[in-house]
């Protein structure tokens, strides 16, 4: 049966839309094939069908176990260490955890360093992302379509660590005349401000540069699945009422797939915020309190706990930093579970 | 891209003129689009190419050397530009096929749930989980196999411990990537085998998995290629070692981002070489994986 399937369905990649009406299932799956003959009463599945039923819906049961594992381990290891902080957690700059004996950690400049990075990642890439969709959907031909989006697919493919290499080593150096016109043309404007580190490359702006190359495949690919959904009939009515392409799109395109792309940049906004080593190889260190400024250091949740890494012995300590892990679990969560809400079903993945 | 071509030649004349061409604001407003949207992907190139290039300039002399690809470090001084990572390499293909092989079975199971078994409340949840569980940053997925295994039940780091985490970030590619591809194989196929009296499960093992077979390895090998370059579970969960450690449930173990990241504290210039070979070398490794499968996905009985 299988192998028919196989010569009927020529191995065509472009084939598209062929196998489109296998969406409901629900059908099929209603009926009881484990029923054997009259005789044998009614509808009691073998034990083959209970034993792989039990299977595959344990290994279902198994995701949603480990997600509520992921919060209530964190949880418990971080309370006792949450209890001994002598810091505010929530308002504190500091993150001292060299002496057990008197913690002082508070992630408020965790958060703010995380925050500015990743926002600022984020709204460099949407509009990239919004024309590299629009592009790959709407204006480049059907047949070199597919292998462009495979080309900006292969952004994702590149490990983080060496997104980190390349943005330290290469791109902070070129981005330094730009970043030299912002503080000092700019610079009375908050988020150009001078910051707290004394040189310009290795900052929040060099890290959120390297952020948005990072996330731009994510959000691209999320908005091209919708953008591709749009229906037909109203791109046709745009065209017959005379609508120039840009026109078809803004009537009949985004209009519909916006939602789609506030779910994409969302997404891209959650691997931003839990982007670590890259932004711990990109992001200096910095002595004092970050200041707003994209030309400040500093650590985010993910860098921090990973620059720490390697001291992970005592349990105090330790838990400090997986306090500092359980709000980014939460953040993340958060930020993904409205991604998802957003998206209402016309996106899967 | 069908146009509105008809609308020049109307069949019947009509009294007044119904087309007109589309004013210059109009006419400008659309070249201006089509400008950006052309530039955006231009601009998306840059990175791409700046980074291959980068790499590979860098990285090229280091995988060329003698004793790149059948040496470890063991016994190399930081400055010497002797030695190689092939206990890196091992360290990094153990750690994704440890993981492969716990989060492939768990996935394709979770997946056949989702599609021929899950229906009401428990399986919208799995669902939501399966996204959520996408978007867990890998320092978080390290964090808790430390919390749960290293502290709480006393485990030791090694090799294990990452491939634990790395199933984690697994798991979500295998179960959404397997989904897809059995929600498109064709009910006619199921309703087939059940009207022959075949039982659900072995309708699914024997006539569904196969056909969307391809689909779902297609599947697996990016999710590998994802984790291999994950590099902070490796710097929660294992020590760096220079030498070769065959052993991946006890002791330290190199890996190719590992070994990359400690070399970023050597202030030697060999350091950068080994860097920059290493990062060559990694990329090699999940570009054969993408390329793999691409071809795989070829071969799929069911096209997309």
């Amino acid at each position: 049966m299988t192998e028919r399937t196989t010569a009927a369905r020529p191995r065509d990649p472009q084939d598209e839309g062929s196998a489109a009406g296998s969406a409901t299932l629900d059908t099929v799956t209603d009926t009881d094939p484990g029923r054997g003959g009259t005789d044998r009463g009614k509808a009691t599945p073998g034990r083959g069908e209970r034993i792989f039923r039990g299977l595959t819906s344990g290994s279902g049961l198994l995701v949603v176990a480990a997600i509520a594992a992921i919060g209530l381990f964190l949880l418990v290891q971080a309370v006792p260490s949450l209890l001994a902080d002598n810091a505010n957690f929530l308002t504190s700059p500091v993150f001292d955890t060299r002496d057990p004996a008197n913690l002082n950690f508070g992630i408020r400049d965790l958060l703010v360093v995380t925050l500015l990075s990743s926002l600022f990642a984020l709204v460099l890439a949407m509009p990239i992302a919004l024309g590299i969709a629009l592009f790959l959907t709407q204006y480049a031909p059907k047949r070199v379509a597919r292998p462009f989006a495979y080309v900006i697919d292969l952004l994702a493919a590149v490990p983080s660590i060496i997104y980190g290499l390349w943005g330290i080593a290469v791109l902070a150096p070129a981005l330094l005349p730009i970043a030299t016109f912002l503080r000092d043309d700019l610079g009375w404007f908050f988020l150009f401000a001078p910051g707290n580190l004394p040189v310009l490359t290795g900052t929040i702006f060099t890290g959120g540069v390297v952020l948005a190359v990072m996330i731009l495949p994510i959000i691209t690919a999320v908005t091209r699945e919708v953008f591709s959904q749009a229906p037909r009939f109203h791109i046709e009515a745009a065209q017959a009422l005379g609508a120039t392409r840009w026109e078809v799109i803004r009537m009949a395109v985004l209009p519909y797939g916006r939602s789609g792309y506030i779910a994409g940049s969302m997404l891209g906004l959650g691997r931003a915020l839990g982007e670590t080593i890259a932004v711990l190889i990109v992001i200096r260190a910095a002595t004092t309190p970050s200041g707003f400024s994209l030309f400040d250091g500093g650590y985010t949740f993910a860098s921090l706990i990973a620059s720490a890494a390697s001291e992970f012995s005592q349990p105090l300590p330790t838990g400090a930093y997986i306090a500092a892990g359980l709000v980014l679990f939460v953040l993340t969560f958060v930020v993904n579970a409205i991604a998802r809400v957003v998206a209402g079903g016309k996106v899967n993945g | 891209m069908s146009t509105a071509t008809g609308l020049s030649s109307p069949e019947r004349p009509a009294t007044t003129p119904t087309f007109q061409a589309p004013s210059t604001g109009r006419k400008i407003k659309n070249n201006l689009a089509t400008f950006l949207v052309g530039l955006a992907f231009v601009i998306a190139l840059v990175p791409l190419v700046w980074v291959l290039a980068t790499v590979v300039v860098r990285g090229i002399g280091a995988i060329l050397s003698s004793d790149w690809w059948g040496r470890s470090l063991s016994g190399v001084l930081p400055e010497s530009y002797a030695g190689g990572v092939y206990h890196a390499i091992y360290g990094t293909l153990i750690q994704a096929a440890l993981a492969a092989v716990i989060a492939v079975p768990i996935g394709i199971l979770a997946a056949i749930y989702l599609v021929e078994y899950g229906r009401g409340r428990l399986a919208k949840t799995t669902s939501f989980m399966v996204d959520i569980l996408a978007g867990v940053p890998s320092i978080v997925a390290a964090l808790f196999i430390f919390a749960a295994f290293i502290s709480i039940l006393g485990a030791e780091q090694s090799a294990f411990m990452v491939s634990l985490a790395l199933v984690l970030l697994m798991l979500p590619v295998v179960i959404r990537n397997t989904e897809e591809m059995l929600r498109l194989v064709p009910d006619e196929l199921r309703e087939a085998a059940y009207a022959l009296g075949i039982p659900k499960w072995k309708t699914i093992l024997r006539i569904v998995l196969p056909t969307a077979l391809s689909g779902t390895v297609t599947g697996v090998m990016l999710a590998l290629a994802r984790v291999m370059g994950e590099t902070a579970p490796v710097l929660v969960l294992v020590g760096y070692s220079q030498s070769i450690n065959f052993d991946p449930f006890s002791g330290n173990m190199a890996s190719l981002p590992l070994l990359m990241f400690s070399e970023l504290s050597n202030p030697e210039p060999s350091g950068q070489f080994r860097i920059w070979g290493a990062a060559l070398t990694l990329i090699l490794i999940i570009m054969i994986l993408q390329l793999g499968a691409s071809v795989v996905s070829r071969f799929s009985a069911i096209s997309k």
